[in-house]
């Protein structure tokens, strides 16, 4: 326990320091709060940038952060210190994956109070967005695992991340783009987001993220084994 | 004789290169070994053998009598490693650089300001890591290191692209953990390092130990040609031939009152390696 809290710490004092990362826990909130309090467009759904960005949200940040840490300390070689030092990979995980999974949550709050969630409501998005997180950090994760620093893992985290936060909001506009979202956790996300005091999630919204969470373990497992940490 | 470390037959090959062949050696407990050889001789490897971070392919290593491929974590603990890629958190602070592995390993403030005042990074504390020079930096890690009282050390090549004095620096930190009792082994290509700071070495090339001892005494054992060396006031060198006869010339010199200096003229590691390989030590 002492050691996941020291790497938390860690990545906490370093967030303030770090503006590629902290950008990410920043951007979305933020421009949902200025869209929100500056455009509005007849007939534009309640929340409308609140629900769209707080999906991008989770399909990006925690991704990308966690693929941008890990590779990080790997392309330094201070991950491999952390280990000489007995600290176990399961510990490192937890720290840096505790303290994405908070900042997000902070992020998280923000879109509540912004969209003005309460209730019921607020629960479900806030569930929503929990597991989201968790899942986008597992496969964050999963990537940083499998890159060998910080070049290579960009390369793969960015088309990722686009297809698991930008295939929502592409699916308005288009049907074929929508079945194949309808395959992403986001994307069943999204549509529980937009649901949001109008209907109750459908056995989909479930069994997709549910089959997402079980690649990204399968995956996570197979990298883990493959490269170590 | 306590041994800290003790190589039995270590070999390892990278695909079809045989990095090392047949490595055997021991360290005593306290003492500093060390271990030299040019660029690409195996050094780093054997350090990363030695400390479990890489499985031989054949042979075995027991460093503090525990088989290096079954060291547990906390066994881990009792080692500091200094390799030359171990980098540093570079956005952090030298005093947070050191607090985060203190967080690790249970060590109180105190002795982070304790450490950075030893290694003279105490002025710099706040200083960001990447601000800091490469000297600096080596120190840091150095910091690092020995933060919590490592009983065995491993530095790979602690000097390496150091200004003198700044290796001069990180040599004398190096001898005060030895006098603490601590066992060093460190890698190096500086010859003259190895002779100012071991009490044994190994001569490493192409993966295989080509002589292993004391410094002086290797340099003692290769001194086939025996001469003395002579600095006259003229300003002129003469070398002569270290035997019955020189005796009468050296006399003569002194007579005259010609001879400024006079030394018996040995090898160095340097000589000796290229004695032993051809190659230059440095390269």
């Amino acid at each position: 326990m002492r050691n996941i809290s020291v790497i938390f710490l860690k990545q906490l004092k370093d967030t303030f320091k770090n503006k590629a990362v902290l950008i990410q826990f920043v951007m979305f909130p933020l421009m949902a709060v200025i869209m929100e309090n500056s455009v509005k467009i007849e007939d534009m759904p309640e929340n409308f940038f609140v629900k769209l960005f707080s999906v991008m949200f989770v399909g990006m940040a925690p991704l990308i952060c966690v693929s941008s840490i890990i590779s990080e300390e790997k392309e330094k070689n201070t991950l491999r210190a952390l280990m000489m030092s007995n600290v176990k990979p399961f510990e490192y995980l937890c720290g840096i994956g505790s303290y994405v999974w908070l900042m997000c949550m902070v992020g998280t709050a923000v879109f509540a109070i912004c969209g003005k969630f309460s209730g019921k409501e607020l629960g479900i998005f806030l569930l929503i967005m929990v597991v989201g997180i968790a899942l986008s950090e597992l496969i964050g994760a999963v990537i940083g695992i499998f890159s060998r620093n910080q070049m290579s893992a960009t390369s793969v985290t960015v088309p990722v991340m686009m297809i698991f936060s930008f295939l929502p909001m592409l699916s308005m506009f288009n049907e074929k783009i929508e079945k194949i979202a309808n395959l992403t956790y986001t994307q069943q996300l999204s549509n529980v987001i937009n649901g949001l005091g109008n209907s109750s999630a459908t056995l989909e919204n479930i069994i997709v993220p549910a089959l997402n969470f079980l690649l990204a373990v399968v995956l996570f497992l197979v990298a883990f084994k493959i490269r170590g940490i | 004789m306590i041994k800290a470390i003790e190589a039995k037959n270590i070999c390892k090959s990278f695909w079809e290169k045989k990095v090392l062949d047949g490595i055997s050696f021991d360290v005593e407990k306290g003492g500093i070994c060390g271990l030299l050889g040019p660029s690409g001789a195996g050094k780093t490897t054997l350090i990363k053998i030695l400390t479990g971070q890489l499985e031989a392919d054949s042979g075995t290593s027991i460093v503090n009598g525990i088989n290096s491929n079954a060291l547990t974590g906390a066994e881990c603990r009792k080692f500091g490693i200094m390799m030359d890629n171990f980098g540093l958190y570079e956005r952090l602070s030298c005093y947070d650089n050191l607090k985060v592995f203190a967080g690790i390993y249970g060590i109180g403030k105190s002795r982070i300001y304790e450490i950075l005042e030893a290694v003279g990074l105490a002025d710099s504390a706040k200083k960001a890591a990447s601000e800091l020079s490469k000297g600096m930096s080596s120190r840091l890690r150095l910091a690092r290191v020995l933060l919590h009282n490592p009983e065995i050390i491993f530095l790979d090549e602690p000097t390496s692209g150091l200004d003198p004095a700044t290796a001069e620096e990180i040599q004398r930190l190096i001898l005060a953990e030895k006098a603490k009792g601590r066992t060093i082994f460190l890698t190096t290509h500086d010859m003259a390092e190895a002779e100012k700071l071991c009490c044994d070495i190994a001569l490493l090339n192409d993966g295989k130990i080509v002589e292993q001892g004391n410094p002086k005494e290797i340099c003692r054992r290769y001194n086939h040609r025996k001469m003395l060396k002579i600095h006259l006031k003229s300003g002129e060198d003469m070398e002569i031939p270290h035997d019955e006869k020189s005796a009468e010339i050296v006399a003569n010199l002194l007579r005259k009152g010609t001879a400024e200096t006079i030394h018996t003229s040995e090898p160095n590691l340097e000589a000796v390696f290229m004695n032993l390989t051809g190659k230059e030590l440095a390269k």
